[in-house]
């Protein structure tokens, strides 16, 4: 149990999707004007890692990993290259599943994540906590709730971002420096400061 | 942009339109792998090819796909083009290739190669897509090289790992500066390089300037 504790908080503050490996920073950046918007954005990445890092786990040491197929007979082979057609394959399929199954049952949901659920597709933060699952060799337990934290780390980093830049408009900043320049820079700083949770050892 | 000449559509992206500083793509892996000039070149090129063939693929095969699914289709071009950069990668440049890590898988999920596919390759013919993947991979490439330049020269006292200034570890004189290998720093960089490049070239501003003083002049009264 201990274990999954300190893997949850690992994945939320000190490898912070957003803010210490700069994934989904397109989305991040593009999507963080209003706080209603970066929370809804922030929720449906949360349910998508939840879902697709797992399902690319157990993809990954059922049929991709080397040996994996064992037992179909075929111990020598390795298919691991195709990983990332079929770590993408599964996002994108599991993402227009999503839509339609929220569309039938759950439509105020749909309704509140309608628009973002395609851009997640482009998201690198989805396909990049399944590569970091690969790569790390999480178990299948590990890697739901790798995926709970990483998401949930995004999307706090994304809402605290918005919540600056709600502030930050009725600033005067110079000219050249309006819109995206400051954004930078606010990130860099948001970013220095959880580079402080680095230290800490779980 | 039909009409846009072959010229036009590979050099406007590196500094009139450039990916990064003005249609807000790729930054994911702008700031992850500029630590060093090797990875950086090789990052680079990478992305350029990536870009010029998945837009002269899309291209090619854009009246056969049907719309609802080619957000699909454009992936699954993307994700096998990444598949046999990582493969060149692995085989001829382990070493950069293990620094590189995940990010080179990340390139399908890069904005800039959806972007042009989606808001490119799909309108226009196979030649100037292939074109506009080079300029857009070039525009890239001219702002990571640019980033990284500083982030190693200043962070670690070289570049393409030759000393240039002997740090003082190394019984030189530079003290290096340790915030410039760290990741944050490479935000500052960017966020820097913009306001240079939108002092020099001032219409970029106006677009997000129009908006921001809307804004202050709707709430404030």
């Amino acid at each position: 149990m201990e274990h999954y504790i300190s893997l949850i908080l690992k994945a939320i503050f000190v490898e912070n999707m957003a803010l210490a490996f700069f994934l989904g920073m397109c989305t991040f950046i593009a999507i963080s004007k209003k706080i209603e918007a970066a929370a809804g954005l922030g929720i449906a990445v949360v349910v998508v890692l939840t879902i697709t890092v797992p399902v690319n786990n157990l993809l990954y040491n059922t049929i991709l990993r080397e040996g994996a197929l064992d037992w179909a007979g075929l111990p020598n082979v390795d298919l691991s290259f195709l990983g990332l057609l079929t770590y993408i394959g599964v996002i994108a399929a599991l993402i227009q599943i999503m839509e339609m199954i929220l569309d039938k049952y759950i439509p105020a949901l749909y309704a509140a994540l309608g628009v973002f659920l395609p851009l997640i597709t482009v998201n690198c933060a989805i396909l990049g906590a399944s590569l970091f699952m690969v790569e790390r060799d999480y178990t299948f337990s590990e890697s739901v709730v790798y995926g709970f934290g990483a998401g949930v780390g995004w999307a706090l980093a994304i809402l605290a971002l918005a919540g600056i830049r709600e502030k930050l408009k009725y600033s005067d900043v110079p000219e050249g420096l309006r819109g995206l320049g400051i954004t930078f820079i606010t990130v860099g700083l948001m970013s220095l400061g959880f580079m402080s949770f680095s230290g800490i050892s779980l | 942009m039909a009409d846009a000449s072959a010229k036009q559509v590979l050099f406007e992206p590196i500094f009139s339109n450039n990916p990064i500083a003005l249609q807000i793509l790729g930054i994911c892996s702008a700031l992850a792998v500029t630590t060093s000039m090797n990875v950086t070149l090789v990052m680079c090129m990478a992305v350029i090819a990536v870009t010029a063939f998945s837009n002269l693929a899309v291209s090619l095969v854009r009246t056969q796909i049907p719309g609802s699914i080619r957000i699909i289709v454009q992936m699954t071009i993307i994700a096998s083009l990444v598949i046999v950069v990582d493969q060149i990668l692995k085989a001829y440049a382990y070493e950069i290739s293990k620094q590189l890590s995940v990010f080179v898988g990340l390139i399908i999920t890069n904005c800039i190669v959806m972007g042009r596919a989606e808001g490119f390759a799909m309108k226009n013919g196979p030649w100037l897509s292939f074109l506009d993947g080079i300029g857009n991979g070039l525009g890239y490439s001219v702002l990571l090289i640019f980033v990284a330049f500083f982030r190693e020269l200043l962070g670690a006292g070289s570049l393409f790992g030759v000393s240039l200034m002997p740090v003082v570890n190394e019984g030189g004189w530079y003290i290096p500066n340790g915030l410039l290998l760290l990741p944050p720093s490479a935000f500052f960089i960017i966020g820097l390089t913009i306001w240079g490049l939108r002092t020099w070239k001032p219409e970029q501003v106006e677009e997000p300037d129009f908006k921001m003083s809307r804004h202050t002049v709707k709430e404030a009264f």
